[in-house]
């Protein structure tokens, strides 16, 4: 790429120096650039946010922040909002270059213990205990992926989001079927869609960790949810199960079965184009996280408030090991305080935790977004509309006797890489089930 | 200044052409080449010295000798990804050529309606990979794309989710992207073609078929070759256009190189086979500059002998 002859000065030469330079710039501004202005330890009084954009999740973000501006009028926290994957790539990188936020926002598991690997963020375990009213606030079963080796290194923060199947009442009474009560179910209501040109499922392949959801539930009511604490556990070779390999053959024959909506591997997720698959009724059925509830209420026009939307933990596998009151999801989402902030920044941070983030205006806005809250006591604040189902999400959250946190999370950032390319294979035929389970058993404990 | 005037190059030895006048002109290379080493020798250096290393972007470098080239080469995605982007480079080499020669042939006579039509063809030039990208992303879209919204059913197709039709997606929008500026390439350079040529082949009784055969072809070869260099060495870098577009899929189907390189170690946290990765990409580059440049000839000799 790089012709640096510089002696030859014929038309060519500079020509091929010049593509060189241009092909750098180009590999230059291709990679995650961090032009955050507000770094951490900036000493000016003034913590940095980062977290996600978007609906329902940003204005209640910035909500929070702009009560506590306006309640410490000398220490300030600056917001910046990006994109789910965008975000993910950003935080990585910089962290990696010393220039993390003051709070960093996450799903804990995996991501934070790299990030306690190397000592980045700061271990909160005394600090809670010296707080006990905060750590009582909070539910204790959200804490599990904020703490890596017995310590807290993430305050759970926001709302419980149990992954569940959501389906289109109007869908199902096209073909005057009932929701499925279980995988047997699903396999019959297949051809039945496909017939009336419904797509069973809304998928966004693209997005990897959407078909991962499928994984998760499929692992879980076939084979039990031991495989996967085995998989996390780091245990050589968990994957080599027979229930495992039966449940990917039933995963590649829902694909042969076309269960899942035509081109779902080029659809993407932080588009919303699967959810609007579900609420204009060109999909039946589609598995998502409970947030899925709050975008398609403000997306779909009047299909959530007319009563349109059904919801159901995913229906058991006849003859499968799992407990169907188990589910997957992100038992929270964490904030860290970067450990590279001033002392101030961090007091501030501690602040934010201890005062505005476990109020009650903090509470009734996740509330109000279809978001059942890590906050205890929310049950009475399920009113209005979305009364019916927060009181679900709540009840599958606080019911589920494994409640298990996404694998891409939990994971490792290299081992959850690997799942998400091998789950994505999987849907595209593109390797075996064998084949995965030997891929995968190839990156436990990495 | 003086020394801005560069002495009459025909006077000049061609053997001698390292030496005397370069003590007056090297200087104005230093702008260039500061700049060159900044943003691409002193990277460069530290893609190397990483691929050495053992990094998860967030913690602490350890050196770890050959580990990351093994694991890099050893991975079954490397080769898949050279192939795919070899692949992509070829044809998209072998669509964009002969479209933007006769483009350019065409633009560069000068009529008035022409002019009109360049300024269309010029528009995709304007837009960045990105707004083109998710365009195509929404216009190709199997549920609520084109082919849905007018119930054509040709266009009804999994283009982005099949593998085979996403590689043909990409290879038309890269030409579809590319070819305004290879045509305005190719126009300038056909431009520059004295039209004592074409008057003399006209009194000999040529056609424009024989014209463009005997004349223009084999004067704008040498920029069929820097038109050539720029698509196959810009095309190793693709990554915006392809990251939108497929993000590398379906599966791995659109996983180029640099893709790969981003995945391994932006996705994955593997600094080191991702430096490897890089280090390969750039050999592949110098290589094929290489290879054109040969290609070319000597590429001093004048394409104008006789006139």
């Amino acid at each position: 790429m790089f012709n640096s002859n510089i002696s030859r000065r014929n038309f060519m030469g500079l020509t091929a120096g010049a593509a060189g330079a241009a092909a750098l710039a180009a590999c230059g501004s291709s990679g995650p650039s961090d032009k955050g202005s507000s770094s951490g330890g900036s000493g000016s009084g003034s913590a940095s946010y980062w977290s996600l954009s978007g609906e329902p999740g940003e204005p209640i973000r910035q909500a929070a922040i702009d009560r506590f501006n306006k309640a410490n009028p000398d220490t300030k926290i600056t917001p910046t909002f990006f994109q789910n994957d965008a975000y993910k790539q950003k935080i990585k990188t910089a962290i990696g270059a010393g220039q993390a936020p003051t709070l960093i926002w996450g799903w804990g598991g995996g991501g934070l213990k790299s990030y306690v690997d190397a000592n980045q963020v700061v271990d909160l375990t005394d600090w809670l205990g010296q707080n006990a009213a905060v750590k009582d606030k909070i539910l204790p079963s959200s804490f599990g992926a904020g703490t890596v080796n017995g310590k807290v290194y993430a305050l759970p923060v926001e709302t419980v989001q149990p992954i569940v199947l959501y389906y289109n009442k109007k869908a199902f009474a096209k073909i005057g079927a009932n929701p499925p009560q279980s995988y047997g179910d699903i396999l019959d209501l297949i051809p039945k869609f496909n017939a009336k040109g419904i797509a069973p499922f809304s998928l966004a392949g693209q997005s990897r960790w959407t078909n991962m959801m499928w994984l998760e539930f499929m692992l879980d009511r076939q084979a039990g949810s031991e495989v996967f604490d085995n998989v996390f556990a780091g245990k050589a070779g968990s994957w080599s199960d027979p229930q495992v390999l039966e449940m990917l053959t039933k995963v590649q024959d829902l694909v042969k079965q076309k269960a899942f909506i035509n081109g779902f591997s080029s659809i993407t997720a932080d588009s919303n184009a699967d959810q609007a698959l579900l609420y204009t009724g060109k999909a039946a059925m589609m598995v998502h996280g409970s947030w899925s509830y709050g975008i398609q209420k403000a997306d779909g026009g009047s299909f959530v408030k007319d009563g349109g939307l059904g919801w159901m933990n995913f229906p058991p596998i006849d003859g499968g090991k799992g407990d169907p009151s188990n589910t997957v999801g992100n038992p929270g989402q964490y904030l860290s305080i970067s450990s590279k902030a001033s002392a101030a920044d961090q007091e501030t941070a501690k602040k934010f935790f201890s005062t505005t983030l476990v109020d009650d205006d903090e509470k009734a806005g996740w509330v109000k977004s279809g978001g059942v809250p890590v906050l205890k006591n929310s049950d009475s604040l399920f009113t209005g509309d979305d009364a019916q189902f927060l009181k679900d999400m709540s009840a599958i959250a606080s019911g589920a006797k494994t409640f298990a946190q996404s694998w891409d999370q939990a994971l490792s950032p290299t081992a959850a890489e690997t799942l998400l390319d091998n789950i994505a294979k999987l849907f595209q035929l593109q390797v075996t089930p064998q084949q995965w389970v030997d891929n995968m058993n190839g990156v436990i404990g990495k | 200044m003086t020394t801005l005037a560069p002495p009459a190059v025909r006077v000049q030895e061609p053997t001698t052409a390292k030496g005397g006048r370069s003590g007056s002109v090297v200087w104005m290379a230093i702008p260039a080449l500061l700049m060159f080493v900044a943003f691409g020798i002193i990277p460069l250096l530290g893609v190397i010295a990483l691929s050495f290393t053992t990094w998860d972007g967030i913690g602490d470098i350890h050196p770890s000798g050959l580990d990351s080239w093994t694991a890099a080469l050893k991975d079954p995605g490397l080769p898949h990804a050279i192939w795919v982007t070899f692949e992509i480079m070829f044809i998209s080499w072998l669509v964009q050529t002969p479209i933007s020669i006769m483009i350019g042939v065409f633009l560069a006579a000068t009529k008035k309606y022409r002019g009109f039509l360049a300024v269309l063809y010029f528009i995709p030039l304007l837009l960045s990979s990105a707004a083109i990208s998710i365009t195509y992303k929404a216009l190709l879209d199997p549920n609520f794309g084109l082919g849905a919204g007018f119930g054509v059913d040709w266009l009804k197709q999994d283009w982005l989710g099949d593998s085979k039709l996403a590689i043909g997606v990409l290879i038309f929008v890269v030409s579809w992207q590319y070819i305004p500026f290879h045509s305005l390439i190719y126009q300038g350079a056909v431009r520059q073609i004295p039209t004592s040529m074409y008057e003399a082949s006209m009194i000999d009784g040529a056609g424009r078929v024989r014209q463009f055969f005997s004349i223009t072809l084999p004067q704008i070869k040498y920029t069929i070759i820097t038109s050539s260099t720029l698509m196959v060495v810009g095309s190793l870098t693709f990554f915006d256009l392809i990251y939108v577009l497929t993000g590398g899929g379906p599966g791995d189907s659109t996983r180029a190189l640099a893709l790969e390189m981003y995945q391994k170690g932006f996705m994955a946290n593997l600094m080191g086979p991702a430096s490897c990765i890089a280090v390969i990409l750039v050999l592949s580059g110098v290589v094929l500059a290489q290879l054109l440049r040969r290609l070319g000839g000597r590429g001093d000799e004048s394409m104008q002998e006789g006139v």
